[in-house]
């Protein structure tokens, strides 16, 4: 028995042994090349490894178009984190209501999550594609004057003063079902007797979603942040079918910018300069989750 | 009877919401099913008059000046088969063994191989185009697979790793007792009770291969090549190609996994909650 146990143990690490010399390779390995790569001096089509220090950060925090993508994935990552939780809870909370026909509706709103960000990025960018004054509105915008909201329209993503809000319109579309099915499934687990209970005490409908539903729901709320927030902070395809970088560069993120700075115009480093940063910004909303999430296993 | 006026506005409020989510699957249909003559962007609400699959035929063959999707969802097919199949396999086999046989450090080596789920691919694409380079499968569909299969390793390891840490122990007792070692409880166990959890990471994988995009245009930039995501976008942001021609491709690309949803929304399900609600 002892033997055999042993030689399981044996068995057990040489089968994970290719997966784990994989993503030692593949994620640790690369993430540290690439972190090499953006100390050198390779910025041209030929690389150079020659060792310059952090001059390639310094030069990117110069850059102006740099700084407008790190503003607009903020301003991203707040609407749309923000704007698919709202939504998805609000979504959840309805459809809790015992509805003839949930089914239909759940599969309605969770739909866009089964198509690629390319798919979506092409059709909002007609939806949004907000027509001209001569030849008149279309899409959203043509919409909107049918329904008598004309005073709504806008320049979406043509205008710089919307630009990534445009973005962000589509990517709420996309994701704000994904979180009314998580919270769904959080509410279905509350059971009934502990919002009757409050009832009883005498709370209003508000007060038990405000103090009993939300507090049980933080695990969910808690997940589908880092799910959204990781979504975020990487989004790229969406902007690159959508919008690209957009006029004066409004429409424009890190990731993309990195793609056309590493790929396009072979500046290698401070490519890589960028990808650090992103990497280093995914981490500090990961890294945390992880931990808590392996120290509640280990105390399960 | 007092709260009907309550119930029918909620149900209104539902309806509201579905015609938003529906809003650009309706253009893109009706669009792509008007014929030439009646493609106009100022009356692009209105429903088709007459119906043509032309724009079908075009975003698949192609027409004046461009090429159609359909040899690029060939090679989409040929890359996500196969990339499934193995990442499935693969996620089988480390999710069994991080679920039922801990060895010292287990636990942090998980914790390790889920990170690899999160990174923002840009942090390794450099390395990767110079290793896949070195080894001849850059620019080429077997490249695609191998980045596929390796950068799913975390999520499929992870749900397979939960699906497995529900079977009863008991049931693995047993059959230890029979005298089976790691290898005879995952055949006998395991393996014959895995069918959902395939389904999951199936179904996970293929949407998500399917759809992806960042690797296939890094990795991929020939034509001969491309995955449809890469030609769909290239196809809608040419100028000469028609605007129903465009919706009728996005559509196309879009089918495989609506339909996977439709049908096996269910499972699509599940994997979606458990990549992110763990334990």
């Amino acid at each position: 028995m002892r033997f055999k146990l042993r030689r399981d143990t044996i068995l057990s690490v040489l089968l994970i042994l290719p997966s784990a010399l994989a993503i030692f390779i593949f994620v640790y390995g690369f993430i540290a090349f690439t972190a090499y790569v953006s100390f050198s001096n390779w910025n041209r089509l030929v690389p150079d490894y020659t060792f310059v220090g952090a001059s390639n950060y310094l030069r990117l925090f110069q850059n102006p178009r740099f700084i407008i993508t790190l503003r607009n994935l903020g301003v991203f990552t707040g609407l749309f984190v923000g704007g698919s939780l709202f939504l998805g809870f609000f979504l959840a909370v309805l459809l809790d209501r015992r509805i003839k026909a949930e089914g239909f509706f759940r599969t309605v709103y969770l739909y866009p999550l089964a198509l690629s960000f390319i798919v979506t990025g092409v059709v909002w960018r007609w939806l949004l594609n907000p027509g001209s004054p001569q030849m008149g509105s279309t899409g959203i915008n043509l919409l909107l004057e049918m329904m008598g909201l004309g005073f709504l329209k806008s320049g979406w993503y043509t205008d710089p003063r919307v630009g990534i809000i445009a973005v962000a319109v589509a990517a709420i579309w996309q994701m704000s079902g994904y979180v009314m099915a998580m919270y769904l499934a959080g509410l279905r687990g509350i059971p009934e007797e502990l919002r009757e209970a409050a009832r009883v005490d005498g709370a209003s409908e508000l007060q038990i979603y405000r103090f009993v539903v939300l507090p049980l729901l933080r695990p969910i709320t808690f997940g589908a942040l880092i799910v959204l927030g990781h979504i975020s902070l990487k989004i790229y395809d969406l902007v690159v079918a959508m919008t690209g970088p957009g006029p004066g560069y409004s429409c424009d993120v890190p990731a993309y910018f990195m793609w056309e700075l590493t790929f396009r115009a072979n500046r290698f480093a401070q490519g890589a300069g960028i990808a650090v940063i992103l990497l280093f910004i995914v981490s500090l909303l990961i890294i945390p989750y992880l931990r808590y999430s392996l120290r509640r296993e280990v105390e399960a | 009877m007092r709260i009907k006026p309550l119930r029918i506005l909620l149900y209104a409020v539902l309806l509201a919401f579905a015609a938003y989510y529906l809003m650009p699957v309706y253009v893109l249909v009706v669009t792509s099913l008007k014929g030439f003559a009646e493609v106009n962007l100022y009356r692009m609400w209105n429903p088709p008059r007459s119906f043509s699959l032309e724009s079908f035929r075009r975003a698949l063959f192609g027409g004046m000046g461009y090429q159609g999707l359909a040899p690029n969802i060939l090679n989409s097919v040929v890359m996500v088969l196969p990339a499934t199949l193995i990442s499935a396999a693969l996620g089988s086999l480390n999710g069994y063994i991080f679920a039922r046989w801990q060895f010292r450090g287990a636990n942090t080596l998980f914790t390790l191989a889920l990170f690899g789920m999160f990174i923002p691919y840009q942090s390794i694409l450099i390395p990767l185009v110079q290793t896949l380079r070195a080894v001849g499968l850059y620019g080429s569909i077997p490249g695609l697979i191998l980045t596929h299969v390796i950068y799913g390793i975390p999520i499929t390891t992870l749900i397979f790793r939960n699906y497995y840490a529900t079977v009863p122990k008991e049931l693995v007792e047993a059959a230890r007792i029979d005298g089976a070692g790691l290898l005879g409880v995952y055949r006998r166990i395991m393996l014959p009770l895995s069918l959902p959890g395939f389904a999951v990471v199936l179904i996970w994988q293929f949407t998500s291969i399917w759809n992806d995009f960042l690797f296939a245009v890094t990795v991929a930039q020939n034509p001969a090549v491309q995955p449809v995501t890469v030609a769909l976008n290239n196809l809608a942001g040419s100028f000469i190609v028609e605007w129903n021609v465009q919706m009728a491709g996005a559509l196309l690309a879009a089918l495989p996994t609506l339909l996977v949803y439709i049908f096996l929304g269910r499972y699509f399900m599940r994997g979606l909650l458990a990549g992110s609600l763990k334990g």
